[in-house]
């Protein structure tokens, strides 16, 4: 659940934030078209409530009930997704662990209300695939990586495979909490249909992929003019966050190694107080009493490590895969920008005279979107005229993005604090149930 | 500074807040339960180091530590009276001749060991220079420990040497020498060929040997595994130091989640410097377990000494027996075995009856000599036995007693570790919450 929504006043901020920025994304979702963008961000932590900002157009109000129905009230979500029974599978060219994907929901949308798939890791990353094509400025939760390169972990090891399907679950649900990517048409495939190849062909080829890397380059290369003031803060942010998740990550391993070389060494101390008690008779009571003590540490210790493997230093490793999304999102909207400022000045090299100040009016955040479209009356060429309305259809591009990604961006941080939070609040809970078992003794 | 030792009450630790001299104190004390006249005139005490520089035997440049002993009369109250005698100051050999004297005098008191000449057992945080200031200080406590043990003991509290090593500065090496110890300190080779030769040494004493043997075992091994121990968890707890400094940067980056995290960072800090402290108060339960350690060498030198004793009353009945065997010849003129002396009388003929009267007088002053000296050796044998086997028991008391309580004050040393750990998480657990 994401803090957002705890925190919401009456109606889901992250709710609101969906006929918004659909519009001109999203054309596969039928229940949108009709709906008005609207021009506020809304999820902004402590913003004000979306009403009193909205265009009060009977239509959109109409359609936020519509959403908040459909998204079951304020604080219940609609859709459970769970991943497990992980289950080697062979074939003749290959061998890989395939996942059960179970998902529940009550969602209209959705024919049944149970679904059985199962999945492999490479689905998994189609679907990630697919999701960030159709939106490049929305913070994805990260997929566990491919390969883990610390240690000999193979992929087959039981461990990994745990490891890796817990993340797999949080990915789905994360997603489904989405209140934009939930909506998918893609994620609505990889969660109910069993076969998804037919499918997996319409997703973006390898061909458009590096067209996209090509132009991120070209872009880069040419520079922004300038990157709005707050994007700015944004990357700093995302640059320092993650190097300290990074840091939290490498000081958490660290413990748990110390840990681990701490509890052999216990296991050898508690034995030798129980050989010294056979020799003893007086004593004898009192040196098995340490013995004891010394082996409940140490099943304790055993306890507080697992722990931190198993809750907070994944939750850490996540956040600092999320860093990296944060990064490769900023820089999606960075490239959306600097194509629109090349077709832009594309356009006013053509153009004279009465050049409308595209770039400054992209910027702002509440133009109504229709007069980007009225400004420019001055018809040349015809190509000029492809050229401006291309030049209006990337604006509107780095405008959605941004905001978009505006969007995303407190939603995701509040999502964040609670996760870290949560994760630190046990491992702190599970530090003083180790003290605590070790003073009953 | 000795607290109570005019007092005859045994300590009772139920405070759980006892700083660790405090116990070592309380410790002392109960172990003085049974006064000796000496305790009751003074109070001893080892109060300060100093480091001396002078040439040694082989005339170079060496640095060593002295230590002061002072003694000032029991009832002089709070202040102390005027010390009595010179207050002489003594270096670490000189204790260990002090030792060596009492060894040799009084082979069948289980003799307090010195604490250890050179750091041993040592975590990797702990230097293990004879000069470091820490270890100069556990060794003076281990000093007075020293002289306290040997002024508490009925036997050897009277001895004169002990004494003049209290309170005389010059010339108490000469006295100790004097005494001409060394030449009744039994030789390395005598006590190992006793070892190994000794035909019934009694079985309370080989049962004893096997324990010492055992608990030596024992106690070093722990010592070993609990330094390691001792490493491990220090290194836990540092690296939850970093969780500090990173939380700080972290916060510094974040508005809501700042202040939360700046207060957590704190109580990691906190929590990660605490364990120097904890691993100080470890090392004086490691000094007890050591004391104990050293004291089985104690112990087998009163075993050693029993089978070498007995081993001289085998090898007297041996030899009294061997002399009667001849007698027997002598009288009898049978040749039982065969002898030189049986041979050379069937070569060179019999020797005269006057040769033979005259020998067998001889013999028979011998074997008199012979059967007296035997008896003598079997009196101071069981006497040797009487008197050990009182001060082994005093000795398993007084271990049992000290051990538990050393056991214990560890036990509620660990409790206070983990309330601590409660209470640093519980903090740490709050700021969590607010982020």
């Amino acid at each position: 659940m994401s803090a957002a929504m705890d925190e919401s006043a009456v109606i889901p901020h992250s709710h609101a934030v969906v006929p918004a920025d659909i519009s001109g994304e999203m054309l596969d979702l039928e229940d949108d078209d009709d709906l008005e963008v609207f021009s506020k961000t809304t999820s902004q932590a402590g913003g004000s409530p979306v009403l009193s900002s909205m265009p009060n157009s009977p239509g959109s109000m109409v359609n936020q009930y519509q959403l908040e129905e459909e998204g079951g009230g304020v604080n219940t979500r609609d859709m459970f997704i769970t991943v497990d029974n992980p289950e080697s599978h062979v074939t003749a060219i290959e061998t890989f662990i395939v996942y059960r994907v179970l998902t529940r929901t009550t969602r209209g949308d959705f024919d049944s209300s149970e679904y059985e798939v199962r999945r492999r890791y490479q689905d998994f990353l189609w679907l990630k695939g697919t999701l960030e094509e159709a939106h490049p400025t929305l913070i994805i939760h990260p997929l566990p990586e491919k390969f883990v390169m610390k240690g000999m972990v193979e992929r087959f090891n039981e461990d990994f495979i745990e490891t890796r399907r817990r993340a797999l679950q949080h990915f789905l649900s994360k997603t489904a909490e989405h209140p934009l990517l939930s909506h998918s048409q893609q994620l609505k495939v990889f969660l109910t249909e069993q076969e998804l190849t037919a499918h997996k062909k319409q997703g973006p080829s390898f061909l458009s992929r590096m067209g996209e890397t090509v132009r991120a380059v070209a872009n880069s290369v040419r520079g922004l003019k300038s990157r709005p003031e707050e994007f700015v803060a944004m990357q700093e942010y995302a640059d320092d966050f993650s190097n300290k998740m990074a840091s939290l990550d490498k000081i958490t391993q660290r413990i748990i190694k110390e840990q681990k070389e701490y509890l052999d060494e216990l296991r050898q101390y508690g034995p030798i107080y129980t050989q010294w008690a056979d020799l003893e008779t007086e004593l004898s009571e009192p040196l098995r009493g340490v013995a004891g003590c010394v082996d409940n540490c140490g099943r304790e210790t055993e306890e507080q490590i697992r722990h931190l493997a198993e809750v907070l230093e994944p939750s850490l490793h996540q956040y600092v895969l999320c860093a990296d999304t944060l990064k490769t999102v900023l820089r999606r909207r960075d490239n959306i920008q600097a194509e629109f400022e090349a077709k832009n000045d594309a356009l006013t090299s053509w153009s004279s005279s009465k050049k409308v100040d595209h770039e400054t009016s992209s910027r702002t955040m509440e133009p109504p979107p229709g007069s980007m479209r009225t400004c420019e009356t001055r018809k040349h060429k015809n190509s000029r005229e492809e050229l401006k309305e291309e030049a209006a259809c990337l604006e509107e591009s780095v405008k959605n993005a941004n905001r978009a990604l505006r969007g995303d961006w407190s939603r995701w941080e509040g999502s964040m604090k609670t996760d870290l939070k949560s994760a630190l609040v046990s491992t702190a809970d599970k530090n003083v149930e180790y003290y605590e078992k070790v003073t009953d003794l | 500074m000795m607290a109570d030792s005019g007092s005859e009450e045994v300590a009772v630790l139920d405070n759980t807040d006892l700083t660790s001299t405090e116990s070592e104190n309380n410790a002392i004390n109960t172990m003085v339960e049974r006064e000796t006249a000496l305790l009751r005139k003074i109070d001893i005490s080892v109060a300060e180091s100093e480091k001396r520089t002078g040439k040694n035997t082989v005339n170079m440049h060496e640095t060593y530590t002295v230590y002061l002993i002072e003694t000032r009369p029991a009832d002089a109250g709070a202040e102390g009276g005027q010390p009595v005698g010179d207050s002489p100051w003594r270096r670490y050999s000189e204790f260990e001749l002090l030792r060596t004297f009492l060894l040799v005098t009084y082979p069948y008191v289980v003799i307090p060991p010195l604490p250890e000449k050179r750091a041993e057992f040592v975590w990797h945080k702990l230097s293990a220079d004879n000069l470091d200031p820490d270890f100069v200080e556990r060794r003076r406590m281990g000093l007075e420990n020293f002289l306290m043990r040997i002024a508490s003991h009925s036997v050897l509290s009277n001895d004169k040497i002990f004494y003049q090593f209290l309170t005389e500065e010059k010339g108490w090496r000469e006295s100790v020498l004097e005494t001409g110890f060394q030449d009744k300190a039994d030789s390395r080779l005598k006590s190992l060929s006793a070892m190994f030769r000794v035909k019934n040494p009694d079985k309370c004493f080989t049962d004893l040997k096997q324990y010492s043997d055992e608990l030596n075992n024992a106690i070093s091994h722990l010592l070993r595994v609990r330094v390691k121990v001792a490493d491990r968890m220090y290194g836990v707890y540092k690296v939850h130091g970093n969780y500090g400094r990173v939380f700080s940067e972290w916060s510094a980056i974040e508005k809501e989640m700042g202040d939360g995290l700046q207060s957590a960072g704190h109580h990691m800090d906190t929590h990660s410097a605490s364990v120097d402290d904890i691993l100080e108060e470890e090392e004086h339960y490691a000094d007890q377990l050591k004391e104990y350690l050293f004291y089985t060498d104690a112990l087998r030198s009163v075993c050693r000494k029993h089978e070498l004793m007995q081993y001289e009353l085998e090898m007297a009945v041996l030899d009294l027996a061997n002399k009667k065997q001849q007698r027997e010849e002598l009288t009898t003129g049978a040749v039982r075995v065969f002898s030189l002396k049986g041979m050379s009388s069937k070569l060179f003929g019999q020797e005269s009856p006057e040769q033979r009267e005259s020998r067998l007088a001889a013999l028979q002053l011998s074997i008199q000599a012979s059967e007296e000296g035997v008896l003598e050796k079997n009196r101071e044998c069981r006497e040797f036995m009487r008197m050990s086997w009182e001060d082994v028991k005093r000795f398993k008391e007084q271990k049992d007693r000290e051990l538990r309580e050393a056991l214990i004050s560890y036990a509620i040393m660990q409790m206070s570790v983990c309330k601590k750990g409660i209470q640093v998480w519980s903090n740490a657990k709050e700021c969590f919450n607010k982020m």
